[in-house]
């Protein structure tokens, strides 16, 4: 069942008209009927959780925001999406604008926002264009100015975007380049709830999270709720990548298997070229990459699916993380060590350098891992690559840090011996690849 | 004297309306942007200066924004910029051969500009186009599925392009 994609293949859905014969902004008109309290009441009982990452759960942030007298709070739609293997949002936001106006309306009514602020990474250039053509057709409608269908609530949306730094997806970072400053994560006590853009009360959400607030109140919380699996409810876009048949941006039911996710027709078709699955990483960048067996596979032997708690199960020794929904796969010729080594570069470049451990870590994790990779690499290297991922996770402002070590201590640990092989053969290393080995369990079938 | 355009100014000054009386600054970024569209691809001193006059703020702290993001170019860059990407996704679907392809054909290293002032080669880290990789951003645009033809194709197009 899909609750967001559903539309995505009308032709012209990307325009007013289209969008709203085809039961656009019916949300909208549900809610202004409703509280703001109520409407939080409902997000609450849909079990949302964050898209971005995170997995916080909606209802419960929207619930932590303070409404002092006099103080304007502000809805801010965090579309910084800049997680490597991430491209969700920017699907949303380029084929359904009006799906995410349309929540981002209701939320701002929720939680008392006459101003919020789409934040879209600067590298999206042409998206804000779309989302600005979506917002003035609504505007033209009467679903967004003053007094908004006769409801009393003022509302305005913006558009403005970064200037290309992963940093400001972090929801203090990206208030700071909001307010025109360089993207330093925040100190958090106050959290945004009390003091965010401007010091004032501030709700950060994804933009696919903020979509998901419309099929909420359309079907009611409790509907939504009932949807999924356990604590995952509703539905997750995932944006899948890598060496597949058919990479693309994919609606899923959280029962869905990874196997069946990776090799159905009716999602990613398989591996090209006959290949075979070395590894993936499943929520983007940062969670931890796990070889075959223990990706579609969890610790109890039960298969893998594509929800919160089966693709964490065991924890970080056998499991990983959905995260963002970024699926980056490998195949059977793909480098572990090349790959680690592209990712460490990409958190050294994009760490702000506010915390030394971050700032000077990720730089020596990506040093280390150039020697190990261009057949310069000591023995001892492992274990010091071990130690300095260990130190940088948890000691930083930011969760930067910790997704820069995530990745770097999961190859480690789940593929020690092909670091070594580099090591010990680093001539060789430099003309073929390491392989399968033994990563991979003979390769299922699944017959779609 | 720098100076935008009557257009220019007028964009600049819808931009700042966005913000709260008093919160301009938080129009720099965009600002930013317009500047570098506006003046040549790459933000000068005195154009960085400008928009701190706009924005009515020191220029100190329009220096330590622009430093900080790395779409603002602090140095000069050619007429075409190609933003290849090189991290993970990108690197599984072979941007490496797609640099190598770039920097071979036009001759010049990562970060460098030809000598005709017409392309300069920027690696870039992940740009949100994994699914369709490899790929490279060429100014407000994404070229996705690159394969060495395809670039030898961008190539040709921009070279004339830049004849007419």
């Amino acid at each position: 069942m899909k609750l967001l994609l559903e539309n995505a293949h009308i032709e012209g859905i990307r325009y007013y008209e289209a969008y709203r014969k085809h039961g656009g902004y019916r949300s909208v008109e549900k809610a202004l009927k409703m509280t703001p309290d109520e409407i939080v009441e409902e997000v609450k009982k849909s079990g949302l959780r964050g898209r971005g990452g995170a997995g916080f759960p909606t209802g419960m942030k929207w619930s932590f925001l303070a409404k002092p007298e006099g103080v304007p709070r502000h809805l801010v739609c965090n579309a910084d999406e800049s997680e490597p293997g991430t491209f969700k949002d920017r699907y949303l936001m380029e084929f359904l604008p009006h799906l995410l106006i349309e929540g981002l309306i209701v939320s701002s009514f929720a939680l008392g926002s006459n101003a919020t602020y789409i934040y879209i990474r600067g590298e999206y250039a042409w998206i804000p264009d779309i989302l600005e053509q979506a917002i003035a057709e609504a505007k033209n409608n009467g679903w967004l100015g003053k007094n908004i269908q006769n409801s009393g609530f003022d509302c305005e949306i913006y558009v403005q975007r970064g200037g290309g730094a992963y940093i400001c997806g972090e929801e203090t970072a990206l208030i700071e380049s909001l307010e025109g400053k360089r993207g330093n994560p925040r100190i958090k006590p106050p959290f945004p709830a009390i003091a965010g853009l401007w010091m004032r009360p501030t709700v950060v959400n994804n933009v696919e999270t903020l979509a998901a607030v419309v099929p909420i109140i359309n079907m009611g919380g409790e509907e939504y709720g009932k949807l999924g699996v356990g604590r995952s409810t509703g539905t997750k876009l995932m944006s899948a990548c890598g060496n597949l048949n058919k990479p693309g941006v994919y609606e899923i039911p959280f029962d869905l298997t990874v196997e069946e996710f990776i090799f159905s027709d009716e999602y990613c078709g398989g591996i090209p070229n006959g290949k075979r699955l070395k590894a993936c990483i499943p929520g983007g960048s940062s969670v931890p990459i796990l070889p075959t067996n223990l990706l579609l596979k969890d610790s109890k032997g039960e298969a893998r699916q594509m929800n919160y708690e089966s693709l964490s199960e065991g924890g970080f020794a056998t499991g990983t993380m959905l995260g963002s929904g970024g699926f980056i796969v490998l195949d059977e010729d793909q480098c572990v060590v090349r790959h680690t080594m592209s990712l460490a570069r990409f958190y050294n470049h994009e760490s702000c350098g506010q915390c030394s451990p971050c700032r000077e870590g990720t730089g020596w994790m990506y040093k280390i891992l150039k020697n190990i990779e261009y057949g310069k690499g000591r023995k001892e290297d492992i274990d010091l690559l071990w130690d300095i991922q260990r130190r940088i996770e948890g000691n930083t402002i930011c969760p930067l840090g910790d997704a820069a070590a995530w990745p770097v201590a999961a190859a480690i640990r789940h593929f020690r011996d092909e670091f070594e092989w580099h090591i010990d053969h680093a001539e060789e290393a430099q003309t073929r690849n390491f392989g399968l080995a033994h990563y991979a369990d003979p390769l299922p079938v699944v017959t779609a | 004297m720098i100076q935008f355009s009557e257009e220019k100014f007028k964009k600049a000054q819808e931009i700042i309306a966005r913000y709260p009386e008093g919160k301009q600054k938080s129009a720099l970024i965009p600002l930013l942007h317009l500047a570098q569209e506006e003046f040549g691809g790459w933000l000068d001193v005195p154009v960085m200066d400008y928009v701190a006059g706009l924005l009515h703020i020191l220029p100190i702290e329009v220096y330590e924004v622009a430093t900080f993001y790395t779409m603002f170019n602090m140095k000069p860059v050619g007429k075409y910029v190609l933003e290849v990407c090189q991290t993970g996704p990108c690197m599984l679907r072979g941007s490496d051969q797609i640099i190598d392809h770039i920097k071979n054909k036009l001759g010049i290293k990562a970060g460098e500009t030809t000598a005709d002032g017409l392309f300069t080669l920027k690696p870039a880290e992940c740009l949100g186009a994994c699914g369709y990789a490899p790929m490279m951003q060429l100014g407000k645009h994404f070229k996705e599925h690159l394969t060495t033809e395809k670039v030898d194709t961008i190539l040709d197009e921009l070279r004339a392009a830049a004849k007419n």
